[in-house]
């Protein structure tokens, strides 16, 4: 089984219940969205895939690799992009990316080599000297993808990467995203609560009040209206 | 293998880190340096010490306390450093760290002992102005006091994480310094020696006597001079592996993730 797999996952803070039967698949070699209002469970289901914090009911696969019984291999074959970000600011953005290699196994002249490369893809090499703090917000988080890739995952699941961007950034990120997708066969998960990041071309998750209300190619969800009302109309509370 | 990459690289952006942030290092060490200087002025007239090991002659007193500021130095440390790592301060990084292929209690000591080398770090700064502002402590110690300082940094910070992982009430810092850092600093041995607390009450004395602090303190005085404290050193053993299970247990990055969605 490969790329990432859900199933039947529930979860509750106390006695709210945040993700209820959720089961989802995001496939290799394509874009999937999660899609979801503020509150719809995205973040506590990123925090179960990221192994943060333990799966009580259901299964988190990746890789086929079960999170719960199997972390290490699990989370080896997955990257990751938080909401928040985790740049140490006062660092260089080598010793950043070293520092995240190194948690993977990574030193030495190999990491060296797979930084460069990684940062001559965002065209960013001669940046590797300078503190993250000096870098914009849409260079920080295209660094933190790069990051995500060091170890190589076949999964990568983005945890609304795009917030606080401004347009261009918004637009250059999503569409790095889409290539790694296409070009790498990159099983991308990424989360969402705006519309326009996703093409009709993409598999679509619709999360609301932690139930998983549609699943598709967003293309197909959509039909004839646009895929904002389309999700409009499906998160809307009666009034 | 991996383990020895990861734990240099936690080891090293922590030190980074410190080194990066003048401020934090002067407050370090400005603390200690008022109790060195301004408390053991007047300290001086009103205690009287009597030879007791590991010191061979009389002693001023402050040389008396400078293992016990050397401790406090690690005892403040810990607690920041524990309180760091679980609220949301850290909380970025550490879900940098958790989501790594590396098993928890790992992160944990490896957090546990990069927060102690850059605490050991500040004890040598001290015990350096200490020396160049005249108190008599002998050279050779500052190397034996190392393993010393490194197991009761780790006991301490291992207390630090458990605490803020079990006690939620304890929310801040202050609140961790009354119940806690001041608590444990004053009932021990760094300070006064035992004798002198068993002087105005026994039950004190017992108190002090049973404070793993107290212990933490004595082994490093003895390193000072070259000897190994058994009994110490079983504490701060015993205890230092007690509370860093207790807090692997316990320890739940929930608890940083609903208050960064608070």
């Amino acid at each position: 089984m490969s790329g990432l797999n859900i199933a039947d996952v529930s979860f509750n803070y106390g006695a709210k219940r945040a993700l209820d039967g959720v089961s989802l698949t995001a496939g290799p070699g394509r874009f999937t969205a999660l899609l979801g209002p503020n509150g719809a469970g995205k973040s506590t289901l990123f925090a179960l895939i990221s192994g943060l914090i333990a799966t009580r009911r259901g299964r988190v696969l990746i890789e086929g690799f079960d999170i719960a019984t199997n972390p290490r291999a699990a989370l080896s074959r997955l990257g990751i992009v938080f909401q928040a970000q985790t740049l140490d600011l006062d660092l260089t953005v080598r010793h950043n990316l070293r520092y995240f290699g190194a948690l993977h196994g990574m030193s030495g002249k190999e990491l060296d080599q797979r930084i460069d490369a990684a940062m001559d893809r965002l065209d960013m090499r001669d940046r590797l000297g300078e503190r993250a703090a000096e870098l914009n917000g849409g260079h920080r988080r295209r660094m933190e993808i790069a990051r995500a890739l060091l170890h190589r995952p076949s999964v990568l699941v983005l945890d609304e990467p795009t917030v606080g961007l401004d347009v261009a950034s918004r637009m250059a990120i999503t569409r790095h995203v889409h290539d790694l997708a296409a070009d790498e066969g990159l099983a991308v998960f990424w989360a969402t609560h705006l519309v326009d990041e996703i093409s009709d071309g993409d598999d679509l998750v619709l999360l609301h009040k932690g139930r998983v209300l549609a699943a598709g190619q967003a293309g197909a969800l959509r039909g004839q209206v646009l895929l904002n009302d389309w999700f409009l109309g499906q998160t809307r509370v009666p009034a | 293998m991996s383990y020895r990459i990861a734990l240099t690289a936690i080891t090293l952006r922590e030190l980074r880190r410190f080194l990066s942030q003048r401020g934090r290092f002067f407050a370090a060490l400005v603390r200690p340096l008022v109790w060195l200087v301004v408390f053991a002025a007047g300290f001086r007239a009103a205690l009287g010490l009597s030879i007791i090991p590991p010191y061979q002659t009389y002693i001023t007193y402050e040389v008396y306390i400078t293992p016990g500021l050397c401790g406090m130095i690690l005892l403040f440390a810990g607690m920041q450093n524990a309180l760091s790592l679980v609220y949301d301060r850290e909380m970025g990084t550490m879900r940098l760290l958790l989501s790594s292929p590396l098993p928890r209690p790992f992160i944990l000591f490896a957090k546990l002992f990069a927060g102690t080398v850059v605490a050991v770090a500040q004890v040598y700064a001290f015990l350096v102005v200490a020396l160049l502002i005249g108190v008599d402590i002998p050279l050779s110690g500052l190397a034996f006091i190392l393993p010393a300082l490194i197991l009761s940094g780790m006991m301490l910070g291992s207390l630090g994480l458990l605490l803020s992982a079990t006690i939620s009430r304890l929310e801040n810092f202050a609140g961790v310094m009354n119940f806690v850092i001041f608590p444990m600093f004053f009932l021990s041995t760094a300070l006064y020696p035992l004798w002198k607390m068993a002087e105005s009450s026994p039950l004190l004395r017992d108190i002090c006597a049973m404070n793993p602090f107290s212990h933490a303190v004595e082994l490093i005085r003895f390193a000072l001079y070259g000897q190994i404290a058994p009994v110490p050193l079983l504490v701060v053993l015993g205890c230092g592996a007690v509370f860093f299970a207790l807090a692997v247990f316990f320890y739940d990055p929930r608890r940083g993730l609903q208050r960064s969605k608070a």
